[in-house]
């Protein structure tokens, strides 16, 4: 069984999913909110690689992580390592592309939860971080819960950025998806087979627990 | 050293004389009309904003908890929360105000005590205990309730509770009672009128019920078309004919100060004094004689005439003096306002019959009362 591979995988969707709580939360948050004209756009390129192919958002962040070009040669002199064919690299291409998994839901959670109870949380003197924390938030659990599970289960998936960017080096970037395409490639059937069960049942159990979930928890409406 | 003193000492002097002043000066584009309010409100136990649907009274007061984009200036005595030439826009959660929600607007994911603890752990110094707002509103038993799980009445039970907690300096209850029938608003008006003065806060009560307003405000500003029509004591304020021309179809009637003197049990009678007049009420034990009783007299039940009738029915009979009377093309009727001892009554008749009787403003009449209302 290839442990290398499933544990380098869960470890880049559960860093990706985590940077993405931490970035498409305010994301989401700001534009489930504003009033802004350009919103329009950020939702677009928010949206983009929900359509676009994954070689084609490979192929350009491969270009931009070159040590060649300035955002690769600035985390080449700030780290000291390349962001192609590594585990960096890995996880900042994954954010980009799972980030739509992540703002989509939540936006739709904080845009369901309103103005409403957080002009009640300030007329109780709760600061806007106050209020987000114990009002909108909580409001937003059903939110919550759907896109960290669909950014995990996305990144888990994710095989042509990985492919671009990160190549196939063993324990590194060899995620579970290259492994299994290196498998059949090289005619070793019956492992590709043993590795995508596994990999099958895992979304599968995740998408049937946020469902399961989405049904059990309170809608908070009202 | 001195010198605070005596300004600490002024205004706590100027706070329990009621004189906290809340000044308004804003302008607010909406929809098809601009919110345009310059007033200076007196806080005084509860200032009503009364006007029609859609008049901005709730935009007044999300300009004023600091909800809205407004322009202009907001200040609560020497507290200035917007005063946009000065670049002053303080933040809604910074402005010391109490919002009670239509809506009620509790939170869903907390339970009763879980909403009332909210607000009391964000609640400023000299707030009213959790046990007191806890009591004063019945709301033990509901504590481990659900807000989903609440009435409407309850629901704004508990809203008020949670904005007492907070001790805001100043109270904006936006229609509270609009979602509610009339039982429940039975229910919670007692509370809406005793607990803003028992926990010392300030009030503007916004309403489209002429008959809350009347009975818990003690000053009204009239708001129509997104402009201030009128301020002043609601009783005076809700008698004047432009005002209530402005209010829509509401009943005109006017509500007058009379001291109670006596039960009557044999006759089932409660008898007030108004201005030396004698007036007879039904039965109503609950006043003491000597108390002061707000008495509601609706135009439609006065009539006039210009010399003392005898043989009538009616027992209630003012000597008064004609002070305004409008008659419009239009309608068979003509409104007439009576001054009795210092207090208007108002009448409605025929314009037919106003003619007749030859009735012009300063004449002296005679208005006869066919039915009074107690009001609270």
């Amino acid at each position: 069984m290839e442990t290398d591979a499933i544990w380098l995988t869960f470890r880049l969707a559960g860093v990706t999913t985590l940077a993405l709580l931490v970035l498409g939360a305010p994301l989401a948050w700001w534009l489930a909110r504003t009033r802004s004209a350009i919103k329009p756009v950020i939702e677009a390129v928010t949206a983009l690689p929900l359509v676009l192919p994954p070689t084609v958002l490979g192929f350009y962040l491969l270009i931009l992580f070159n040590p060649e070009a300035p955002i690769g040669r600035l985390w080449v002199q700030l780290s000291g390592d390349t962001l192609t064919f590594s585990f960096e690299g890995l996880v900042a291409a994954s954010i980009l592309y799972s980030l739509p998994f992540m703002v989509q839901p939540l936006q739709s959670a904080f845009t369901a939860v309103g103005r409403a109870p957080l002009e009640a949380a300030a007329s109780l003197r709760a600061h806007p971080l106050d209020a987000f924390l114990t009002v909108a938030a909580p409001l937003a659990g059903r939110g919550f819960l759907t896109a960290t599970v669909l950014t995990f289960a996305h990144t888990v998936g994710e095989f042509g950025v990985v492919l671009m960017v990160g190549g196939n080096i063993p324990g590194e970037t060899r995620v579970v998806s290259i492994a299994i395409y290196e498998q059949v490639e090289t005619l070793r059937y019956a492992d590709a087979h043993a590795l995508a069960a596994a990999l099958l049942t895992f979304c599968a159990i995740a998408l049937l627990a946020v469902y399961a979930a989405n049904r059990k928890f309170p809608t908070h409406v009202g | 050293m001195s010198a605070d003193f005596r300004g600490g000492a002024a205004r706590a002097a100027a706070a329990s004389a009621g004189a906290l002043a809340l000044d308004i000066d804003i302008e607010l584009p909406l929809g098809n009309f601009h919110l345009q309010c310059a007033e200076r409100l007196q806080m005084d136990g509860v200032t009503a904003v009364f006007g029609p649907s859609g008049a901005g009274k709730s935009a007044l007061l999300r300009s004023i908890a600091g909800f809205e984009p407004a322009t202009g200036r907001v200040a609560l005595g020497d507290d200035v929360w917007l005063d946009t030439a000065a670049g002053v826009r303080v933040p809604a959660h910074r402005r010391s105000v109490g919002y009670m929600f239509q809506d009620a607007r509790l939170f869903p994911h907390l339970s009763v005590g879980g909403n009332l603890r909210y607000a009391a752990r964000r609640a400023r110094g000299g707030a009213p205990s959790f046990d007191d707002v806890v009591a004063a509103l019945d709301l033990a038993a509901l504590l481990r309730r659900r807000p989903s799980a609440l009435s409407g009445g309850e629901r704004q039970r508990v809203a008020l509770g949670r904005t007492l907690l907070a001790k805001p300096a100043l109270l904006l209850l936006d229609e509270p009672l609009a979602a509610l029938d009339s039982a429940r608003k039975a229910d919670i008006l007692p509370y809406l009128e005793a607990l803003p003065a028992q926990f010392g806060m300030p009030t503007l009560y916004v309403s489209h019920a002429i008959d809350e307003v009347a009975r818990l405000a003690r000053r009204t500003l009239v708001l129509a078309q997104g402009r201030a029509r009128a301020f002043g004591p609601t009783a005076a304020v809700l008698q004047r004919l432009d005002v209530q021309s402005i209010a829509g179809p509401i009943e005109a009637s006017v509500l007058v100060q009379a001291r109670v003197t006596r039960h009557d049990l044999h006759y089932r009678l409660t008898w007030l004094e108004l201005g030396g007049q004698p007036i007879a009420t039904p039965l109503n034990g609950s006043l003491a004689p000597g108390a002061l009783a707000q008495v509601r007299i609706r135009a439609r039940d006065v009539a006039l005439a210009t010399a003392r009738p005898t043989a009538l029915s009616i027992r209630n009979v003012f000597a008064g003096r004609l002070t305004e009377l409008v008659a419009q093309a239009d309608s068979p009727f003509a409104e007439a306002a009576v001054d009795v001892a210092g207090q208007c009554l108002r009448a409605r008749i025929t314009r037919a019959a106003a003619d007749d009787l030859g009735l012009a403003v300063g004449m002296n009449v005679y208005a006869l009362v066919k039915s009074v209302s107690f009001d609270a």
